[in-house]
């Protein structure tokens, strides 16, 4: 069963009919060409596929299109702005962050969505103490990046590339 | 994946009354677990009725000092409120020690409480289960019973072929800690409204394993409301669990110490969250010392049935739960000697 929807994604407004079915994921990648978000499990459980929904990072695997209608989609491929890189991007470039890439998108959409719940002191199991500021410490990052896999087991140079993008000296 | 009919109604009342006379309807909030059951075939719905944004998203004051919880609030939203971290750190604690950020950004308030058993054999349509197919049989019993429960079911390996037989557990901790603070749901259905204690919400398997609360089709929870506890109550949540991060309980615990009174729930142990009531009776106005606090888990604990399986089944949980409820309420007398 189909159902019009209207969608902005990557600041670029889209108008589609799409299956019921569909997910936010499959949407991006097969209807729109958008490969940045990529399909690992689709179960919600390897987070390759997140996005900013609305500002939050959110699993699109896991989001019906048809339930989203109106909603702002940030993907990886969207976050430079004007040729210049998001520092997410940038702190992953420096760190070396990476090793096949696969889990990247995921892992930078990720980044930046914790890097703003951080700002707004929201805390995580990690944080000693529920109700101070959190601390960009390695076992903040861990914690709060634990719904991104890396199979390449990058970890050790995500977690500083979190930390330099949200200003801390890893 | 199955076809299905979507919609969005303008109102709660009228999403209500849509599931009501449609038996293949189904809600859908964050979608974080209806979506994965829907690609795995676990929900075939017909109609999904969308109520994301039909209900509060708020959390507000309540006239006798306890939070009203909107069911459309997301778990980070929960875990954020200043309210909540300083009323209420055991609700906050179990909602971080679950899933991930991006889920819990998702994840809503009425949907958590009503996700569905991790067990991997509900999960496998390929398989016998009686919570997926009433009547077809438990594949769990004497297979992979690690993450299974231990208080609630009849004997050590039940039949599988009996149509009543679950070893299922609920894999939520935000209902553990629910269960502890004696939260109150507010539920709209088509007779109207009703408020039903958090406690009676979930239901042990009895005859009918595919039911796993007590809720009628087409009545939707609206929101959670948390009581006030006294000043000078101390609460928290501790989950053991097979990794550090982003794994189901294989034991959880929520505590609250309230002067006199001591409370307890379990999550991993049973079809629902388990309400340690025996143990609270013994520990209620005495000294929470090591010693009684395992004496009263013994007690808890002498109906469990440890269920065997592949790795060695789940006997583990009997003296795991009750080392935890130890260290639970030992770091709680601490934090208030200090």
């Amino acid at each position: 069963m189909d159902a019009e929807i209207s969608l902005t994604v990557d600041g670029v407004p889209r108008r589609l009919t799409v299956d019921t079915r569909t997910t936010l994921l499959d949407l991006l990648r097969e209807r729109l060409g958008n490969t940045s978000p990529k399909k690992g499990c689709d179960h919600g459980q390897c987070g390759a596929c997140t996005v900013l929904l609305d500002g939050e990072r959110a699993l699109s695997c896991l989001a019906l299109a048809v339930a989203h209608d109106g909603a702002e989609v940030t993907t990886a491929d969207g976050l430079a702005t004007e040729g210049e890189l998001h520092p997410v991007q940038q702190a992953f470039l420096d760190r070396d962050a990476f090793q096949c890439g696969y889990c990247t998108p995921g892992q930078i959409c990720s980044a930046v969505g914790l890097l703003r719940e951080v700002d707004r002191g929201w805390p995580s199991h990690a944080s000693a103490d529920l109700t101070a500021d959190p601390q960009l410490t390695a076992a903040e990052v861990a914690e709060r990046m634990s719904g991104n896999l890396c199979r390449c087991a990058a970890y050790a140079h995500i977690v500083p590339a979190v930390q330099q993008a949200g200003g801390v000296q890893p | 994946m199955k076809p299905f009919a979507y919609t969005r109604p303008g109102s709660a009342a009228e999403a209500v009354r849509e599931v009501a006379v449609e038996p293949g309807a189904v809600f859908l909030a964050g979608g974080t677990n209806l979506v994965d059951h829907l690609k795995l075939g676990v929900a075939r719905p017909d109609l999904v009725v969308d109520v994301r944004t039909l209900t509060s998203r708020e959390i507000t004051d309540l006239p006798d000092g306890g939070l009203r919880l909107g069911a459309a609030s997301t778990n980070s939203e929960v875990t954020a409120d200043r309210r909540v971290r300083e009323r209420y750190p055991v609700l906050a604690q179990a909602l971080l020690a679950g899933a991930t950020g991006q889920l819990r950004n998702a994840a809503t308030t009425g949907g958590n409480p009503l996700q569905r058993t991790r067990c991997v054999y509900f999960q496998d349509v390929t398989t016998r289960c009686n919570k997926r197919e009433p009547g077809s049989g438990c594949s769990a019993v004497g297979g992979y019973t690690r993450y299974h429960a231990v208080l609630g079911v009849g004997s050590a390996m039940p039949d599988p072929t009996a149509p009543e037989t679950c070893i299922a557990t609920h894999p939520s901790d935000m209902a553990v800690a629910l269960t502890a603070l004696d939260a109150q749901v507010q539920v709209l259905g088509p007779a109207g409204e009703r408020t039903i204690p958090f406690g009676e919400l979930h239901r042990l398997p009895g005859d009918h394993p595919s039911r796993d609360t007590v809720l009628e089709h087409g009545e939707l929870i609206t929101a959670v409301d948390l009581p006030p506890l006294p000043s000078g109550a101390r609460s928290a949540y501790r989950k053991v669990r097979d990794r550090a991060s982003y794994a189901f309980a294989l034991v959880s615990v929520a505590a609250v110490v309230a002067g006199e009174d001591v409370r307890i729930a379990l999550g991993g142990m049973a079809h629902r969250p388990w309400r340690a009531t025996r143990a609270e009776a013994l520990l209620t106005g005495g000294p929470l010392t090591e010693h009684a606090v395992a004496h009263a888990m013994e007690v808890e604990l002498t109906a469990a049935q440890p269920q065997p399986g592949l790795e060695g089944g789940n006997g583990f949980k009997i003296p795991l739960a009750t080392r935890t409820v130890v260290a639970t309420l030992r770091d709680l007398t601490a934090e208030a000697l200090r």
